[in-house]
């Protein structure tokens, strides 16, 4: 049916069922989300650094309504997101230009994976630690 | 048959176990073009045996439930790759998809192919990806003759360098396995670049910097995102995606 250009085509194929992919497709998907979400991450902290040229005053505004505790989760979110993205970036780089990377790419993201919870162990209660000992009225 | 009857237990042989026989549920994504504006689940019912496969069971359903479901298949062997489906989430060919390695406790999904325009059952338009196995230029071009009367020789060697990606036939479930193919209906897809890989690294070839060229496009082997999703499709057991990254350093260094 050659009537049937991509626009009328678009409501007979929805998504049916998920498709059920493997370490490879879900290791894409987190490296697509943490990639667009420190994409937005980056756009505010340039933002943000960006007020220390418009005053001093108002980039220490800015900066202290960032020092409470929901904030303080959202950094362990952020580098979070951060470490797991490195971490599978030097996997894509190493399936990529390896020569046995593509045979190994299932052991490599099992390492990614314990790597960052390596990472996330050693990050996350320093981390929070320091948040909530911080808090006002905590005492400090 | 003496032999049979002097082996046989005394009071003749012993009655054979029936082979068990299973219900088997199968909901099939459905859509006639003529009625339905949208696809829709159907549910079947069919009493198959562990050594069946998917297409027996379509085979059941077309011949004694209803006549109207429409899907491929030629062979029925695993050679013609006509029906690649995707069975419970993943791209697989009916007739080599036996139900004793699938989950029969539970409902067993059909559903067509998905990123090619769906026409009706389990029918897709292949077209589209026949159109990019095309565009690779999948035939031999050589500039020299070959030698009087003969063959071109090719060393054991490097036969077995493009010998994974000659088993290819095309029946399209790495294509259509493969996140980037259904958001981006322009990128080349698993299949096509098989499939110039199967000429680019023949030694008889002398063609491999213009498939190199075609795919250093925008749609070429960059789209690729190392899912791995063809290579877990693939029915004849073809490693794409290392294929698809022997093709992108093959690329970078300028030649095969």
């Amino acid at each position: 049916m050659p009537e049937n250009s991509a626009g009328t085509m678009t409501p007979r194929r929805p998504a049916g069922t998920l498709y059920r992919g493997r370490e490879g497709m879900w290791s894409w998907v987190l490296h697509r989300i943490t990639g667009v979400a420190i994409f937005f991450f980056l756009l505010v902290h340039i933002l943000d650094t960006a007020m220390v040229r418009v005053a001093p005053e108002a980039y220490n505004a800015v900066i202290s309504t960032y020092q409470n505790p929901i904030m303080g989760l959202g950094e362990v979110a952020l580098v979070g997101a951060i470490a797991f993205h490195a971490f599978n970036g030097i996997r894509i780089i190493l399936i990529d230009l390896w020569s046995k990377g593509a045979k190994y790419h299932r052991q490599m993201f099992w390492i990614v994976i314990g790597v960052w919870v390596v990472t996330m162990l050693a990050f996350t209660p320093r981390h929070l630690i320091n948040v909530f000992s911080h808090l006002p009225g905590a005492g400090h | 048959m003496t032999l049979v009857v002097d082996e046989a237990p005394a009071g003749g042989p012993a009655p054979e176990a029936p082979i068990e026989a299973f219900t088997v549920t199968l909901i099939i994504r459905r859509f006639d073009p003529d009625v339905d504006s949208e696809p829709r689940w159907q549910d079947f019912d069919v009493q198959m045996f562990a050594t069946d496969r998917i297409l027996d069971a379509l085979h059941k359903i077309k011949w004694e439930q209803d006549g109207s479901l429409t899907f491929r298949r030629s062979c029925a062997h695993g050679i013609c790759g006509s029906d690649a489906m995707r069975i419970n989430g993943r791209n697989r060919l009916a007739c080599k998809t036996l139900i004793k390695d699938l989950d029969i406790t539970k409902p067993i999904y059909v559903e067509a192919i998905k990123g090619l325009p769906l026409e009706k059952d389990l029918i897709v338009d292949m077209d589209p990806f026949f159109e990019s196995f095309r565009e690779v230029q999948p035939f031999l071009q050589s500039n020299t003759a070959p030698p009087k009367d003969k063959e071109r020789i090719q060393s054991v060697a490097d036969r077995a360098r493009f010998d994974d990606t000659t088993k290819c036939i095309l029946c399209a479930a790495c294509t259509s396995s493969c996140p980037v193919f259904w958001t981006d209906g322009q990128y080349f897809g698993p299949a096509a670049i098989v499939n110039a890989h199967r000429f680019i690294f023949d030694s008889r070839d002398e063609a491999a910097s213009t498939r190199l060229d075609i795919l250093n496009d925008k749609e070429g082997v960059w789209r690729c995102r190392t899912t791995f999703n063809c290579t877990d499709a693939c029915p004849r057991g073809i490693q794409v995606t290392q294929a698809i990254a022997e093709v992108k350093q093959a690329i970078m260094r300028g030649k095969p």
